[in-house]
């Protein structure tokens, strides 16, 4: 049995958090477009193929990355697998519950893999091991440890890191014998790289990677997933109130040079 | 046909009596416990004990939302013990499995005697353990460090739980067993005990031993927890002073 947990905002703290917006200013003292801190540790575990510890303020994500053997999906029979799946753990927040994912953890899942996915990051085709038959299946993992807002940006970053810094066995074939060799690790085959930039819209202002304090009080939010070239790879709105056409594309064009900022951190 | 060659690069120490990583007998391996390194927790502990990476995070005394099993007298303790897919060799399918069900249970039973529960009736206090990556001993390891992060939470309690395993691998009794010496030896006892008055919450025995030998077991295993206890209380003294 789930019982889920609504936080309520009192109207006051909500007016407060929009007057100081409407001010030009943010409740921690952040301009709109400043990122919070941010600090990415690679290869945190040893014991996954690739990894990352990320934060951004005080959210944090631990990301770990596992190649396994596995049969190819028949619709696409020749090119590896990558899969994402998150977990928000209770620990996290007092409003995380333990059980199968919730809405939550399926959207944060499912657009970190898009982001991943359609920017063609790793180059599948060169995942399969028997066209046809057998091919790497990438199990991306996110653990969601400590949450203080802005998952999205947190949980892309983390995995990026983490495929850059993954490794796998080397494959070669000797005649009709496969060989998988875990003495001779190469990296995966990344072939461009994609991050996301997430806004909320609050009193009709629209402020990059909002903290927790601003998710629950925000009236919508609008994510950017971007190419190293700029080009768009993914996006998602929520909220339950509305956006314009300016908002999304004044978030585009905050995310130009906000990718290039956070790229920075892969280096 | 697929060949797989795996990597073979595991010292297993052949020699009789001799431990697989050089360790005496009653050594502990390398360990680091720091407090409150969580933000949202009410009280946070981060614990590496050899390639151990354990993560506990404690919320309450707080409202019981579950009604069957609200206590009219006292608070309930839940833990649940989670490992990471990427903890282990094999990644591990997310979610409980009968495993870590059982470790939830006696590890809550292994908490419990020492929190004064009375004092918070209709409520929970809840323990997550979360094994990011898992080098053998992850139970004892987590249940150590579930006790910082109690205690960082202000949860009273009246002594601070400590656990330590030992066991019987290469023909030797030893303590704080290895993933390798865990997999590969004759027995396991992980035990976890109040260090003040020296009584046992936690005993499991997985393997064959003599009584002489589970006596020698158990003792040494005593003398483990007496160690880790200092480093304990080090990391709340480390974040709060003396």
């Amino acid at each position: 049995m789930v019982i889920k947990m609504v936080t309520i905002i009192p109207e006051i703290i909500k007016e407060s958090i929009f007057n100081i917006v409407k001010n030009g200013e943010r409740t921690d003292g952040r301009a709109f477009d400043e990122y919070r801190e941010i600090s990415l540790e690679i290869g945190f575990i040893n014991k996954a193929e690739g990894s990352a510890r990320v934060k951004i303020g005080n959210t944090q994500i631990v990301v770990g990355a596992k190649p396994q053997i596995g049969t190819p999906f028949p619709d696409t029979p020749n090119v590896g697998v990558l899969m994402t799946n998150s977990e928000l753990l209770p620990m996290a927040s007092p409003t995380f519950e333990s059980g199968p994912p919730d809405d939550r953890s399926v959207e944060l899942s499912r657009v970190t893999d898009r982001c991943m996915r359609e920017s063609k990051v790793i180059d599948l085709e060169k995942l399969a091991i028997i066209p046809g038959e057998k091919v790497w299946m990438i199990f991306l993992d996110l653990h969601i440890i400590d949450y203080d807002g802005n998952l999205f940006d947190a949980a892309v970053l983390g995995s990026m890191a983490a495929l850059m810094n993954t490794h796998i066995p080397e494959t070669s074939c000797e005649g009709d014998e496969v060989v998988i060799d875990y003495e001779k690790m190469i990296p995966l085959p990344i072939q461009d790289k994609a991050l996301m930039c997430t806004f909320a819209k609050i009193g009709g202002e629209i402020v990059i990677d909002p903290s927790l304090e601003e998710e629950d009080v925000l009236d919508a939010r609008i994510s950017i997933g971007m190419k190293e070239d700029g080009t768009i790879c993914a996006m998602q709105k929520g909220g339950s109130k509305p956006i314009t056409k300016d908002d999304v594309m004044k978030a585009i064009n905050i995310s130009k040079d906000k990718t290039k900022e956070l790229m920075e951190h892969l280096k | 046909m697929i060949t797989i060659i795996t990597n073979t690069n595991i010292n297993t120490g052949t020699e009789a009596g001799e431990r697989a990583d050089g360790r005496a007998s009653n050594e502990l391996r390398p360990l680091k416990i720091e407090a409150g390194v969580l933000k949202r927790a009410d009280g946070s502990a981060y614990l590496e004990l050899g390639g151990n990476k354990i993560l506990v995070a404690v919320y309450g005394p707080r409202e019981l939302h579950v009604r069957r099993i609200m206590q009219p007298n006292r608070a309930v303790l839940r833990c649940r013990y989670n490992m990471a897919p990427f903890s282990v060799d094999d990644r591990k399918r997310p979610g409980p499995d009968r495993r870590s069900v059982e470790i939830s249970k006696i590890t809550s039973e292994a908490l419990t005697p020492v929190v004064f529960l009375e004092k918070f009736p209709r409520s929970t206090i809840d323990v997550f353990i979360e094994i990011l990556q898992a080098d053998g001993g992850t139970r004892c390891a987590g249940i150590t460090a579930a006790s910082v992060a109690l205690a960082d939470a202000g949860v009273p309690m009246k002594d601070m739980i400590v656990s330590c395993a030992a066991g019987k691998a290469n023909e030797k009794i030893v303590l704080d067993l290895s993933e390798w010496e865990d997999k590969e030896g004759e027995a396991d006892v992980p035990i976890a005990m109040m260090p003040r008055t020296g009584e046992i919450t936690l005993l499991q025995s997985d393997g064959n031993l003599t009584p002489e030998e589970f006596e020698k077991a158990l003792d040494l295993a005593v003398e483990g927890c007496k160690k880790i206890s200092e480093e304990q209380k080090k990391a709340i003294i480390a974040r709060y002073g003396d």
